[in-house]
């Protein structure tokens, strides 16, 4: 339970942010954010995806620039220019995938950057050993120093990191969404560690989306939606039901796919699918005409169980069968000749042909079509990419110029039309709206529920949750690994998916 | 694990096992390859491999690779070479100054052929390798800089010596290997090394500066190969423009290779790359004695390094299998 | 409880796309054009042999294996790969050829032994890349050794002479041009349509521009790959015939250095060395340029020394060059 810490008021804040803003490319992805920190507090950011607490949180340790906007640390105004800059003020950013030098020791990542002295000063080993094993036990960790950080578990990698923080006195110690790939033993550690720091004056910043975790850890909470703040508050004050409203903000437009589409016979059908090390015993079924939502927190394991489904990463056990007949997909290619088409989650790293034309894109997936006797004719290729760029709407100056030069909601358009000229049965789409602005988002929704509605059987993977309440029929939820929950529309909530989305056995069952 | 256990596990270890089987099957069928005469044949044939492959290691630590290192070194031998042709009564220990620092000169056009212009070390050096190797031509008009014009002192390093009938040239390349240890385990900038090739990414938020890193290890690869320049000079007596450093580079990256230093950057030691250096040299020692025509070693030094990949990768591989099985779903 | 309203993200639809004209014209393979033009030209400055057209093929001839080799290389680079061990596949694949038919295995079987080396060198350089997945880099300069290294042991330090009448391919005129270019010609004619017009040719440059996204649109980037590299042993092994036949007799370093000329020739043509882009016009018109240089220097009594000195530089140039024009017309 925490611990009720009143806000301090009479005590200066040990970091304050007045109007800061960010763009990037000429989208404004945080806008006039004011914010104070106390020292000596565990402080949340909660916020959906694309929210802007991860992007504040770089600003303030030197990842980047704020477009606008002022820091004070201690009441003297400074910029934090880079993440050395940010580490000498105090300020240390524990990322998400926590950064390392693989082939060095621990000890060595300990200390690396934090040493004062010219090129060619000593190397002190047995000092630099002795001081992090000190702060290994210090952490109450028992890790090796000498050993190197290749093969650390994540969790040991964040007490590296955890420790680097101490080493150099940070005050402020923000941790980015860090609980996603712990077990609950090494998120109760980390928790522990957190108060303790705290209550050394320290002040933790503790990004996350994650009600309970957030509840169980920290005093206060600054919530943030669509690039703004919106709240700052003691936990104390919210209630559950106030935060998510807080986040999810403005009532839903209800995007209903079209009422009465007939739902088909099954098409895709998964018993006991499994993979070591990823996801093991997913069983669940896609009739036509279903929009079936895949919910979960990061690291639940969500696209590894897509990438099996497509053939990118085959599973090792479990069976699939597409419209009644079980298949053994072994790679891309095949799935889609069974009909299956996968929209990816990071579309500039397995998506888009960035320097290719939007031609070239959109025929990419069927070659077929394009080059009838084998020899490639551009008006075969005009004439789909046309076709797609009306059905569409996507937004271009013609359609021979890069891919790369289209905006974010544009480029996903092409790589949805690509995959529409499979004619798949089976659509799974991870993370189809990500990075996506709010009214094109709209038109994708629309898009969905008209595929929806020509019979075809959609799996969305997706971390919105209104976008899987407006959209699906059903949702599935996962939780490391595993299958926590199917939700039928009505029974699915925010609320309903969130708890199953958080592994059972978190903290708060662990004695504080 | 016990301590031995660990110690017998690494690299450096299975590298002098094979030296020894090796020897220990040569010398079965030859029993004169196990005489100190044979160790001293054996050392000979090492030293400028061993200097150049100091070099090669800091490189390839980095994640880059210089093709160059044989021309750089003829260049630079034949700088000093004609310096002690048209100025035969110089002090003859200059020539070690000028030779060292063409090389480093040369090398710094590498680094900054990498650094400025973002371009592949690869392709660079293989664009350098010619260059230098043109210029060593213009510079002696073709010609080759004969015995006489050597001075004898410079010769005399690789013939006397002060103790066991080692000759200086010998502890000079292993003086040059115990320095690039200090220097890669002992200072900051050693170190900065090894994290560069091992996370290029992460590099810059540990703040490494990484031009200043890359144009030093290549200025160091510059400056190496123009000792072993000299060296050449001392050790063959002669500088030869199309002869001299030719194939160097390849014999010195299949040192390194399979000393155990990883293409991929990060990994390495200088132990290892030694016992590379003397595994080689065992090997090129042994060839005329067992009767094999000297036309071998090039697809020897070939097969040894893709072997080496080979072993490198089937060993990570199987490290990742056994790394999914402790997983915990 | 402080609260603020949340903003609608502003957004730009798409950068300014560049005009068709410059599409067109702002390309490495135009870069290309305008120095051959200015070769030629000052070419013509230095002797009056150069604006002999039979001059000039002949001259070509020399260079045709390499130019031959160029062409394949090109796809690989494209496709993101590299392949630095193909001149030593020249020298092997026409040292067993030559020491085939001097053991008397005669023609068609030597020529089989030959042809045979080249692809099954380039299924090695293929299997230790894709299977073993090992950069093709340094996978390539470990079998550049080898494979010279093997040409040493089966060659030794002698030449093995061919039979008169596998001599002179150089020789054979079509229509007044000399066979060897002849055939560079066609090659680069039939890979020119098969690279920009069919779907394998497609899938290259897919593959070359983003491997992943390939894997995902259902490309078999492995086989694709495989493929080439075998092409390129095969292509090899043709290029060292074909030289076996214009020097008379076969030495272990037949083309030596002759990767530096096949990858300057790409690297000239426009090919960008991270792949995705290159076209075989551009290494076509790139081989008609180093061969003006090359022979320009010869007719300027330029030293060898300078020459090797002209190409590296060039290779440096041309890498830079083709960098930033790519960086400037990419978003």
């Amino acid at each position: 339970m925490s611990a009720t810490v009143p806000t301090p008021i009479l005590a200066a804040p040990i970091l304050s942010a007045r109007g800061i803003s960010k763009q990037f490319a000429g989208i404004e992805v945080l806008g006039d954010v004011d914010l104070d920190l106390m020292p000596g507090e565990i402080h949340a950011l909660l916020g959906e995806n694309g929210a802007g607490k991860s992007t504040f949180a770089k600003i303030v340790a030197g990842v980047h620039r704020p477009t606008r906007g002022t820091l004070a640390l201690n009441g003297q105004s400074v910029e934090v220019t880079s993440p050395i800059v940010a580490q000498r003020l105090g300020i240390t950013l524990i990322h998400q995938e926590p950064i390392s030098f693989p082939d060095l020791s621990v000890a060595e990542n300990l200390v690396l950057g934090l040493q004062d002295g010219g090129s060619l000063s000593r190397v002190p080993w047995g000092k630099m050993e002795r001081d992090a094993r000190r702060l290994m036990d210090l952490l109450g960790v028992d890790i090796d120093v000498t050993r190197t950080m290749r093969g650390l578990s994540i969790a040991d990698q964040q007490m590296v990191e955890i420790a680097r923080a101490l080493a150099s006195d940070s005050r402020l110690i923000i941790m980015d969404e860090p609980t996603a790939p712990l077990t609950p033993r090494e998120v109760a550690t980390l928790f522990a560690i957190a108060r303790r720091l705290r209550d050394e004056g320290r002040t933790i910043v503790f990004i996350s989306h994650r009600l309970e975790e957030v509840r169980d850890l920290c005093d206060r909470v600054t919530i943030f939606r669509d690039g703004a703040k919106v709240a700052t508050d003691s936990i104390a004050n919210l209630t559950d039901a106030d935060i998510i409203r807080l986040m999810i903000g403005r009532p839903l437009k209800e995007y209903m796919h079209k009422v009465g589409t007939t739902i088909g016979e099954v098409a895709l059908q998964v018993t006991g699918l499994g993979r070591a090390g990823l996801f093991r015993d997913i069983s669940f079924s896609v009739r036509g005409g279903e929009i079936v939502g895949l919910g979960g927190l990061v690291g639940a394991g969500r696209t590894d169980v897509a990438r099996a489904l497509f053939g990118v990463a085959p599973a090792d056990t479990g069976r699939i069968k597409v419209n009644g007949r079980e298949v053994r997909v072994t790679g891309p290619a095949q799935a889609i000749r069974l009909g299956l088409a996968f929209v990816p989650e990071d579309r500039a790293q397995a998506g888009i042909f960035r320097s290719l034309s939007v031609e070239h894109n959109i025929s990419a997936a069927v070659p077929g079509r394009i080059a009838p006797q084998g020899i490639i004719r551009r008006s075969l290729e005009k004439a789909l990419a046309q076709q797609s760029v009306a059905k569409l709407s996507i937004r271009l100056a013609t359609l021979r110029q890069p891919i790369g030069e289209l905006s974010g909601g544009n480029q996903q358009k092409a790589i949805l039309a690509r995959w529409l000229l499979t004619d798949p049965q089976v659509l799974i789409l991870d993370e189809p709206t990500r990075g996506i602005d709010i009214g094109v988002k709209a038109e994708f929704y629309d898009m969905i529920g008209q595929l929806a509605a020509d019979g075809r059987a959609i799996l969305l993977i997706s971390s919105e949750l209104p976008e899987l309440l407006a959209l699906c029929d059903r949702v599935l939820v996962m939780a490391e690994g595993q299958l926590t929950a199917e939700l039928p529309r009505g029974v699915a909530t925010q609320e309903t998916i969130m708890q199953a989305a958080v592994p059972r056995n978190t903290a708060r069952e662990v004695a504080a | 694990m016990t301590a031995l256990g660990h110690i017998l596990r690494r690299r450096e270890a299975g590298i002098a096992l094979m030296i020894v089987i090796f020897c220990l099957a040569v010398g079965a069928y030859k029993p004169q390859f196990l005489t100190l005469d044979s160790a001293r044949i054996i050392l000979l044939l090492t030293p400028l491999i061993m200097i150049g492959a100091m070099g090669q290691m800091l490189v390839i630590l980095a994640r880059h690779v210089d093709l160059s290192m044989g021309s750089m070194m003829a260049l630079a031998a034949m700088a000093s070479g004609m310096m002690f042709r048209y100025a035969p009564d110089i002090w003859w220990p200059l020539g070690f100054v000028l030779s060292i620092g063409v090389g480093m000169a040369l090398g710094l056009v590498n680094g900054l052929l990498v650094t400025v212009f973002r371009l592949p070390a690869i392709i660079v050096t293989l664009g350098t390798l010619n260059l230098y190797r043109g210029l060593t031509f213009i510079m002696s008009d073709a010609k080759q800089i004969d015995r006489q014009y050597v001075p004898s002192a410079l010769k005399a390093m690789s013939q006397t010596s002060p103790i066991l009938g080692i000759p200086w040239i010998i502890f000079m390349s292993f003086g040059v290997a115990l320095l690039t240890w200090w220097f890669v385990m002992h200072t900051r900038l050693g170190r900065q090394i090894y994290a560069l090739g091992s996370n290029p990414v992460a590099a810059p938020l540990r703040g490494i500066d990484v031009t200043r890193v890359t144009l030093i290890v290549f200025a160091i690869s510059g400056a190496l190969s123009g000792l072993a320049g000299i060296m050449y000079a001392s050790r063959w007596g002669f500088v030869n423009p199309s002869n001299t450093g030719s194939g160097f580079e390849f014999q010195v990256i299949a040192a390194v290779v399979i000393g155990g230093v990883s293409i991929n950057g990060g990994v390495g030691t200088v132990l290892g790359t030694v016992l590379g250096v003397l595994l080689l040299g065992c090997v090129a020692a042994a060839l005329p004695l067992l009767g094999i025509p000297g036309t071998t070693q090039n697809a020897i030094y070939g097969s040894v390094i893709l072997a080496a990949l080979l072993i490198d990768r089937l060993v990570r591989l199987q490290g990742q299998r056994s790394m999914l099985k402790g997983a915990r779903i | 409880m402080t609260t603020g309203t949340p903003q609608i993200a502003v957004t730009r639809d798409a950068a300014p796309p560049r005009p068709g004209w410059h599409v067109a014209l702002v390309r490495p393979e135009a870069m290309t054009l305008v120095l051959l033009i200015i070769g030629i030209f000052a070419g013509s400055q230095l002797s009056e042999f150069f604006l002999d057209i039979n001059y000039i093929l002949k001259s070509f001839t020399i260079s045709a294996e390499f130019a031959i080799v160029a062409l394949v290389l090109t796809m690989v680079i494209i496709a993101g790969e590299i392949d630095l061990s193909p001149a030593a596949s020249m020298a092997l694949s026409a040292c067993l050829f030559a020491w085939a038919q001097d053991a008397g295995l005669g023609m068609p079987l030597a020529i089989a032994v030959g042809l045979g080396a080249g692809l099954l060198m380039g299924l090695f350089n293929g299997v230790m890349v894709i299977a073993l997945q090992l950069p093709s880099i340094i996978v390539t300069i470990g079998t550049l050794i080898l494979y010279r290294g093997l040409a040493q042991v089966i060659a030794g330090d002698k030449s093995i002479r061919v039979p008169d009448w596998f001599i002179g391919i150089d020789k054979i005129m079509v229509a007044g041009i000399p066979l060897p270019v002849v055939i560079f010609v066609v090659l680069s004619l039939l890979l020119g349509l098969v690279l920009g017009m069919t779907i394998f040719g497609r899938q290259i440059y897919l593959i070359g521009t983003n491997e992943e996204a390939a894997k995902h649109v259902g490309i078999r980037t492995r086989r694709i790959k495989m493929t080439l590299f075998i092409m390129m042993g095969l292509a090899s092994a043709v290029a060292g015939l074909m030289t076996a036949s214009r020097l008379g007799s076969v030495r272990y370093d037949l083309g030596l250095g002759g990767e530096l000329q096949m990858v300057l020739m790409a690297m000239l043509g426009g090919t960008y060395i991270f792949g995705g882009r290159g076209t075989i016009l551009g290494t076509f018109l790139a081989a008609w340029l180093l061969v003006i240089v090359s022979t320009g220097m010869i007719v300027a009594n330029v030293l060898p020394a300078w020459q090797l000195c002209v190409l590296g530089v060039l290779l440096i140039v041309s890498i830079i060059a083709t960098n930033f024009i790519y960086s400037r017309t990419q978003r």
